[in-house]
C-alpha cells in the first residue's frame, strides 16, 4: 500500500532561515504517529509547511501526500485533497459566524471535489453531535469563530472542524495545550472515534498523557529541523521521564 | 501580473455588472448651466412659478459660492458647462402605470436586478425607478394610497401635493448649505417623495433606484421623507451607473423630516460606477442627505453601503432636536483600484436626552483612500446628551489608505460621548486558516470583510444585506493577491 505521506529529505525556509533541515517522514494510511521535541525545533513549521503557508519555502526535498506532490499546491487545495491541520495557535475571525465558517469550508471542499453541497439539517446535525461529545456548548456555534473561546474551547473548536471535515490526514498541532484533564480525554476520545483504519494522524505533543490515551504507532523526535529519534510508545515514556538531555548524549 | 488587456477587461466587466449601456432615445437638453437652462428644466416639469423662482435663487446663490476643499480627496476640476443638466428618455405620454412603461426600460431594471413588475408582486417592496433624470414608474401605488401614504416622483408630489413640498422643502438643507446642494436646488429634474401620516406604519418597504444612463449628464435627485407624528417607514435607495472612461457627476439631497414619536429608517446600498483600475472614469458623488428629528421622541437611522463610484463626498447627518430624540449612522464603505472617499456623519444634538450612534467600518484596496470624517456636536441645550462612535478601519494590501477625522464639540459638561477606533490589515494569519480548512482567498477575503462589517449590516433590510454583501465580494474581486 502507498504512503498516505511520504516526507523526503525536507528543507523549509523563513525569510531565508533553514528552520528544517532534511526531514523524513513516512506516515501510512490508518497510523498515528506523534512528534515531540524542544520548543523551537520546527514541529509548527513542519505542520505549516504541509498546510502551504505563504512564507515557508521549500528549498529541498519533497511531500507527497496520498500520491500527490504537495509543492505547487495551494491550501484550499490541500484541504480538498483531504489534509486538516489543527492549529498550535487557533485564529479568530471577528464578526464571522462559526457554524456558517465550518459549512462554508465544508461545501468549499465538497464543490473542488466534485460533490454536492451539503444540506443544512445534514451538517447541523453532524456539527451538532460533534459539539455534544467534546462536551461543548452550542452556543459556540453562533459565535464569532474562535472569537472570545477560552483555551481549551479553541482546541475543542478544532477537534470540532476535523470531525465534521473528516479529512484523509490530520496534523495536530498540540491540540492537548491548555485543556484540562477532563477535555483532554474528550479530545483524545474525539481523535479515536476518526481511526478508521485508514484515516492517518500527526500528532505533535509535549506530553506524554495525551499519548497513554491515543497509543501511536510511532513516536518521533524532532530537534534542530530533523527527526533525530524515532521509536514505539516507549520514546514517549523516556522523554517524559529524562527529557531531551539524553539526544545530545546520544549524538555526542 | 500578467494578464493580457482582454482578460482584464473581463474582470472589470464582472466587477461591475451593472455597466451596460441601454439604447434608448433621449430628450436632452443642451450642455451648459445658465436661467434658460433651469427654465427650461421647470418648463418640462410643467412647475408652478414658486418653484422656478426658488431654483433660480439657488442658482445665483451657487454662483457666489465655491467648491469645497476641505475633505482628503483629490477632484480633478468639474467643467459644469459640459454637462447636460436633463437628461429623459423619450416617451409620448407620462406612463400612467407600469404597463404603459417602455419595455427597453423595464428590461435595464431587470438586468440590473430590479424587476419592477416581479419586485412588486414578490417582495412587497414598492420600487420608485429613476432613470437618467426622470422617474419611470413607481409600484405599488393603490395599496400606499389605501393607507394614505404617499410614495411618488418628485416631479409628481410638486404637481400633485405643491402644499407639502413648498412647506418642507429646503426646510432641512437649505439651498445655500453648501456648494453641491445648492446646484442641486438649482437643477434638480426628479427623485422620490414620501409622506407618512400621522400614526401610520408604511406597510412596506420603500425603495428607490437610480440609474444614470445617458452620456455627459449629470444626475442631481431630490428626496424628501415626511414622517407624521409617530409615523414609521423604511427606505431604501440603490444606484448604478454604466461604465465609461469619462467622469460623471452625481449631486443628489436627501432630506427627512422625522415629527414626534416618528421613525425613519434610511438605507442606500451605492454601487455607482468606480471608474476602472487605473482611475480613469467612474461617477463623483456629492450627496448631502440630513434628517430632521424635528419633534420629541422622534428617532432616524441612517445605514449606507458605499462601494461604488471614483469619489465619494457624503455625510448622511441627523440634527436632533427634539427631546429624547435619536440618531444612528451604521457605514460601509469600501475602496479599491483608484477609489476615493470622504464620507462621515454630523449628529447635532440640541434637545435634551438626545441619544447618537455611529458604526462606520471602512474597508481600503488598491491605492484607493477611505477617509471617516464624523461630527458630534454638543449644544449648550442639550442636557444629557449622549453619543457612541466605534470606528473600525480595514486594510487589504499596503497602498490604500485609511484617515479617520472624528470632531467632537460640546458645550454642554453633563454629554457623555465615547469614541472607539482602531485599525487593521486583513491578516495573514485569518486569510492562511481560512485557506487551510478550503475556502480559497478571494472567498476568505469575503468572509473575512463580511464578518468586519457585521454589525451594519444587520441593519440592512434582509434583501439588501444579501445584496450588500454580494457587492462588497464583486467590489474586492482581485484585492489580494
Ligand atoms: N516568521 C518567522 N520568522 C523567523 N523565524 C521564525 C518564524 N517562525 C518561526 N520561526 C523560528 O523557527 C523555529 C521553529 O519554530 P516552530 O514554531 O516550528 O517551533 P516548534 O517546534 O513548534 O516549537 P514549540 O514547541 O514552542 O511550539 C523557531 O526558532 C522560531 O523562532
Ligand atoms: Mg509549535
Amino acid at each position: 500500500m502507498n504512503d498516505m505521506l511520504k516526507i523526503s529529505q525536507l528543507k523549509v525556509a523563513i525569510d531565508d532561515k533553514e528552520i528544517l533541515k532534511g526531514l523524513d517522514l513516512e506516515v501510512g494510511p490508518g497510523e498515528l504517529h506523534a512528534i515531540m521535541g524542544p520548543n523551537g525545533s520546527g514541529k509548527s513549521t513542519l505542520g505549516y509547511a504541509l498546510a502551504g503557508r505563504d512564507g515557508y519555502d521549500i528549498t529541498g526535498g519533497s511531500i507527497e501526500f496520498d500520491g500527490q506532490d504537495l509543492a505547487d499546491m495551494e491550501p484550499e487545495e490541500r484541504a480538498a485533497a483531504g489534509l486538516f491541520l489543527a492549529f498550535q495557535y487557533p485564529v479568530e475571525i471577528p464578526g464571522v459566524n462559526n457554524a456558517y465558517f465550518l459549512r462554508s469550508a465544508l461545501n468549499a471542499q465538497r464543490k473542488a471535489r466534485g460533490v454536492e453541497e451539503i444540506d443544512g439539517m445534514t451538517f447541523l446535525k453532524s456539527v451538532r453531535e460533534s459539539l455534544k461529545q467534546l462536551k461543548m456548548d452550542e452556543a459556540l456555534l453562533k459565535r464569532a469563530v474562535n472569537e472570545g473561546f477560552s483555551g481549551g474551547e479553541k482546541k475543542r473548536n478544532e477537534i470540532v472542524q476535523m470531525a465534521v471535515l473528516q479529512p484523509k490526514l490530520a496534523v495536530l498541532d498540540e491540540t492537548d495545550s491548555g485543556l484540562d484533564i477532563d477535555a483532554l480525554k474528550l479530545v483524545a476520545e474525539g481523535i479515536n472515534r476518526l481511526r478508521d483504519g485508514k484515516r492517518s494522524f500527526v500528532v505533535i505533543t509535549h506530553y506524554q498523557r495525551l499519548l497513554d490515551y491515543l497509543n501511536p504507532d510511532h513516536v518521533h523526535v524532532l530537534s534542530g529541523g530533523r527527526i533525530v529519534e524515532s521509536g514505539g510508545e516507549e520514546l514517549a515514556r523516556r522523554l517524559e521521564a529524562e527529557g531531551y538531555g539524553f539526544l545530545e548524549e546520544s549524538a555526542a | 501580473m500578467s494578464e493580457t488587456v482582454e482578460q482584464v477587461q473581463n474582470l472589470i466587466q464582472q466587477r461591475y455588472k451593472a455597466g451596460f449601456f441601454t439604447d434608448i432615445e433621449a430628450d436632452k437638453v443642451r450642455a451648459g448651466l445658465d436661467e434658460e437652462i433651469i427654465a427650461m428644466i421647470s418648463a418640462k416639469k410643467n412647475e408652478p412659478a414658486w418653484m422656478l423662482e426658488w431654483r433660480l435663487k439657488a442658482f445665483h446663490h451657487w454662483q457666489t459660492m465655491k467648491t469645497p476643499n476641505w475633505a482628503l480627496l483629490k477632484v480633478p476640476a468639474i467643467d459644469f458647462q459640459a454637462i447636460h443638466y436633463y437628461a429623459a428618455p423619450k416617451q409620448k405620454n407620462r406612463p400612467k402605470s407600469l404597463d404603459e412603461v417602455d419595455p427597453k426600460l423595464l428590461e435595464t431594471f431587470d438586468k440590473l436586478g430590479v424587476p419592477l413588475h416581479e419586485r412588486a408582486r414578490l417582495a412587497g417592496v414598492a420600487v420608485d425607478a429613476v432613470f437618467d433624470s426622470v422617474s419611470v414608474g413607481t409600484t405599488f401605488q393603490k395599496e400606499l394610497k389605501e393607507a394614505g401614504v404617499i410614495f411618488c416622483s418628485f416631479s409628481e408630489a410638486v404637481q400633485e401635493h405643491p402644499e407639502l413640498v413648498q412647506e418642507y422643502l429646503g426646510s432641512v438643507v437649505p439651498y445655500t448649505d453648501n456648494y453641491f446642494a445648492a446646484l442641486n436646488s438649482a437643477v434638480f429634474s426628479d427623485g422620490s417623495f414620501v409622506y407618512i401620516p400621522e400614526g401610520t406604519r408604511c406597510p412596506m418597504e420603500l425603495s428607490t433606484y437610480f440609474r444614470i444612463n445617458a452620456r455627459d449628464t449629470g444626475q442631481f435627485e431630490r428626496t424628501l421623507i415626511i414622517a407624521e407624528p409617530g409615523a414609521e417607514v423604511s427606505y431604501l435607495e440603490g444606484c448604478t451607473a454604466p461604465m465609461r472612461d469619462e467622469n460623471q457627476l452625481h449631486a443628489a439631497v436627501v432630506e427627512l423630516v422625522a415629527r414626534k414619536k416618528a421613525k425613519i429608517k434610511y438605507s442606500t446600498v451605492q454601487n455607482w460606477y468606480p471608474g476602472d483600475e487605473n482611475g480613469k472614469g467612474g461617477i463623483y458623488n456629492f450627496v448631502t442627505k440630513r434628517g430632521d428629528c424635528r419633534e420629541d421622541d422622534a428617532r432616524i437611522s441612517w445605514t449606507q453601503v458605499e462601494t461604488g463610484s471614483a469619489i465619494t463626498w457624503k455625510y448622511p447627518s441627523c440634527i436632533l432636536r427634539g427631546d429624547r430624540s435619536a440618531g444612528e449612522f451604521y457605514s460601509v464603505a469600501l475602496t479599491h483600484n483608484h477609489q476615493q472617499a470622504d464620507t462621515g456623519t454630523k449628529m447635532i444634538h440640541l434637545g435634551k436626552d438626545t441619544t447618537s450612534k455611529i458604526i462606520s467600518k471602512g474597508i481600503s484596496a488598491g491605492k484607493s483612500n477611505n477617509t471617516y470624517r464624523g461630527l458630534v456636536r454638543i449644544a449648550k441645550r442639550a442636557e444629557n446628551a449622549r453619543n457612541y462612535t466605534q470606528c473600525d478601519s480595514l486594510l487589504i494590501g499596503k497602498t490604500c489608505g485609511a484617515h479617520t477625522f472624528p470632531y467632537i464639540e460640546s458645550a454642554n459638561a453633563t454629554a457623555k460621548i465615547e469614541h472607539e477606533a482602531t485599525t487593521s490589515r486583513i491578516g495573514e494569519d485569518q486569510l492562511f486558516y481560512c485557506r487551510s480548512r478550503g475556502l480559497d482567498e478571494e472567498d476568505a477575503v469575503a468572509m473575512i470583510v463580511d464578518g468586519f462589517c457585521k454589525e451594519v449590516f444587520k441593519e440592512l433590510p434582509m434583501e439588501f444585506a444579501v445584496e450588500a454583501k454580494a457587492l462588497l465580494e464583486i467590489s474586492l474581486e482581485g484585492a489580494v493577491g
